[in-house]
């Protein structure tokens, strides 16, 4: 049995954040984390490992500084990890992403008993769409939004979380997950962990490794494989500063503002 | 400052820095107030391997280094002096004398649950009448042949962890030995008590300015029986062995007083640039500044010595044959009086709300205190260092 975790290695969102002249974001220059949705899919792979002793492998596509992030995820526990990075990957969205992605989950191999796991959504593209196309592209049933796991043989119940309430759906391995917050909380890297992470496998799936996968076509991956355009990236102007109304009688004053502008 | 910290050594400071943000930070002006040791947060850190950082794996150790393992005091000490504490009093007072000195059977028996957090140490050689004079102890151990077990009567006291330590270094006197010229002295030997052992008990608690959390108490043996395979080390070597000990424990105690000054500087740079007096920042007023640049020169000063005596207990470790003796005592003294001079000035530069316990200086100031006084005063560490330069 296996938990298969993808993972991606994001801005630090309460840093500065930074664009480039064509609308990019500038990735170089911003500090990084791993997105915090998908901590909680480590946590949860991790909790089923503690469960069951099952082999929790870690995946992320990027560029080459992402082993340092998943050296931080072998540091939590997991048992080995997998960089999916090449120049041919570049400028993916999440049609391309998942695909690529669902190539390399097909190399690793999903058994019957696997579960692949991932975080609802990046906190830089916000989409939520790379977890649920991974599915659909490996012919995999989905419970996206999950907040609890109940592990029952071959059979996971797992609780969906809604806007207004919550389903429990029932789902049977393998299968994808996409995991919130709300599932767990994420342990920390142990002192041992890290002084092993280091000797742990790490793989590389570059370009050669996947290409002989039926999902992998030069129209299918990169920029060219991507339907989305980008047309345009900005920083927002910053708010300004509030106007406290301190007379007695504010809701009077506010109507007056507002009548003098024309709002009302 | 760089002191090409191995990319293991930066994940773990990293942990540690996430770690006593999150779990350690929030409690500690709490646990202060209420003089509450932190048994949760011992609870957390013995999950991350943090209760036996630099043994080896084959004791339960996490396997990592002795800078891992000052760099997790000074990081918790950062935010929390009293937590600081008792992971140094738990790691180089009981878990390393055993490493060091114990027979296989006692590194079997006691270094897995040590390093786990199972059962935390800690260590006793002060007395009521030997502090300083280590050598004046009052508390004897005979052994009774008949049952072949140690007997030991006497009191310790101001013992760290003490309150909820599971195994304790106990330094008694086991003899006279005469030299050469017919002087008679002590000989004094170290054991291991355990604390369910019969006629041991803990006793007072003592009521303290700092580090309140830590759980300093008074130790009472009255006929207290242990089996005779309890001795640690050789008999009648047992100040030599204290005295090794406590070189290993200014290490940590010096990576306290670093922690405690570091995280008092971090405190008042945060609050210099949001106070503002006479329309500006204090921040901006060239008394503030030069004021902060010294305690950061000092600090650095500190830094490289603690760090330096880590590397040199590393080097003894992996088998070097030289003695850290002198460069523990030299990173005591400079980080403990380090951390009472810039908790000192850090509060003067809150000024009013300094004095206040809303905010953490007044406990830092009182946290660095101690640092200068317990594992060897600063007196001590003079006399260890002249000592050495006038051998």
């Amino acid at each position: 049995m296996k938990a298969i975790v993808c993972v991606k290695q994001v801005p630090d969102t309460s840093g500065k954040v930074a664009v480039k002249a064509d609308g990019t974001l500038d990735r170089a220059s911003m500090a990084t984390i791993t997105n915090p949705d998908d901590l909680s899919a480590v946590e949860a792979a991790l909790q089923l490992k503690d469960a069951t002793g099952c082999e929790v492998v870690v995946v992320t596509m990027g560029p080459p500084p992402a082993e340092g992030m998943l050296r931080e995820l072998l540091a939590r526990g997991a048992d080995r990890a997998v960089l999916v990075s090449g120049r041919e990957f570049g400028g993916s969205d999440t049609f391309a992403t998942s695909q690529i992605l669902a190539a390399a989950i097909n190399k690793i191999g999903v058994d019957a008993d696997d579960v692949v796991f991932c975080g609802r959504q990046a906190i830089d593209g916000d989409t939520a769409q790379v977890g649920p196309q991974i599915a659909e592209k490996l012919n995999l049933p989905q419970v996206t939004y999950v907040a609890d796991i109940q592990k029952d043989g071959n059979t996971l119940i797992c609780k969906r979380m809604l806007e207004d309430g919550y389903m429990m759906v029932k789902v049977q391995t393998p299968c994808l997950l996409t995991c919130i917050k709300e599932l767990n909380t994420p342990r920390y890297m142990s002192v041992g962990g890290i002084f092993e992470c280091y000797s742990k496998p790490m793989e590389v799936f570059d370009y050669e490794a996947l290409k002989n996968d039926p999902l992998i076509e030069v129209d299918t991956i990169g920029l060219l494989g991507s339907p989305t355009n980008v047309f345009k990236s900005f920083t927002p102007p910053q708010k300004g500063a509030g106007m406290m109304l301190k007379s007695d009688a504010p809701a009077a004053e506010l109507v007056g503002i507002l009548a003098k502008k024309h709002l009302i | 400052m760089d002191f090409n910290l191995s990319k293991e050594q930066l994940l773990v400071q990293k942990m540690y820095r996430e770690f006593a943000e999150n779990e350690v930070k929030p409690l500690a002006q709490e646990v202060d107030e209420q003089e509450r040791f932190p048994k949760e947060t011992v609870e957390k850190m013995a999950k991350l391997g943090m209760m036996g950082i630099y043994f080896p794996k084959q004791y339960g150790g996490a396997g990592a280094d002795i800078l891992s393992y000052v760099m997790a005091v000074e990081e918790m000490s950062k935010v929390c002096g009293t937590t600081g504490v008792i992971i140094s009093a738990h790691t180089s007072l009981c878990a390393a004398p055993i490493f060091e000195n114990g027979t296989p059977a006692q590194k079997e028996k006691y270094l897995p649950k040590l390093c786990s957090g199972e059962w935390l140490g800690a260590f006793g050689l002060t007395e009521p009448g030997a502090g300083t004079d280590a050598q004046g102890q009052q508390t004897y151990a005979v052994l009774d042949e008949e049952t072949n077990e140690w007997v030991l009567n006497g009191s310790k006291i101001f013992i760290t962890n003490a309150g909820y330590a599971d195994v304790f270094i106990i330094i008694a006197v086991t003899g006279t030995v005469v030299d050469k010229r017919g002087r008679k002295s002590k000989e004094i030997s170290a054991f291991i008590v355990e604390r369910t052992d019969s006629g041991f008990s803990v006793g007072n608690h003592e009521k303290k300015m700092g580090i309140r959390g830590s759980s300093t108490c008074e130790l009472i043996m009255e006929d207290c029986r242990i089996p005779k395979d309890r001795l640690l080390g050789v008999k009648g070597k047992g100040f030599a062995l204290a005295m090794k000990t406590l070189d290993g424990g200014r290490i940590g105690i010096a990576a306290q007083a670093l922690g405690i000054a570091e995280g008092a500087l971090e405190e008042t740079i945060a609050y210099v640039k949001e106070r503002k007096q006479f329309g500006r920042s204090i921040a901006q007023f060239q008394n503030t500044q030069f004021e902060l640049a010294e305690m950061k020169a000092r600090i650095d000063a500190a830094k490289y010595l603690v760090y330096a005596a880590a590397q040199k207990k590393q080097a003894v470790m992996n088998g070097a044959k030289v003695s850290y003796s002198v460069d523990a005592a030299e990173a005591k003294l400079i980080a403990s009086r380090t951390a009472s001079d810039v908790t000192c000035r850090c509060l003067q530069l809150f000024g009013g709300y300094g004095y206040t316990r809303d905010y953490p200086m007044e406990r830092m100031m009182r946290d660095a205190k101690i640092t200068e006084i317990y594992e060897g005063t600063s007196e001590v560490q003079m006399m260890v260092i002249s000592g050495a330069l006038l051998r």
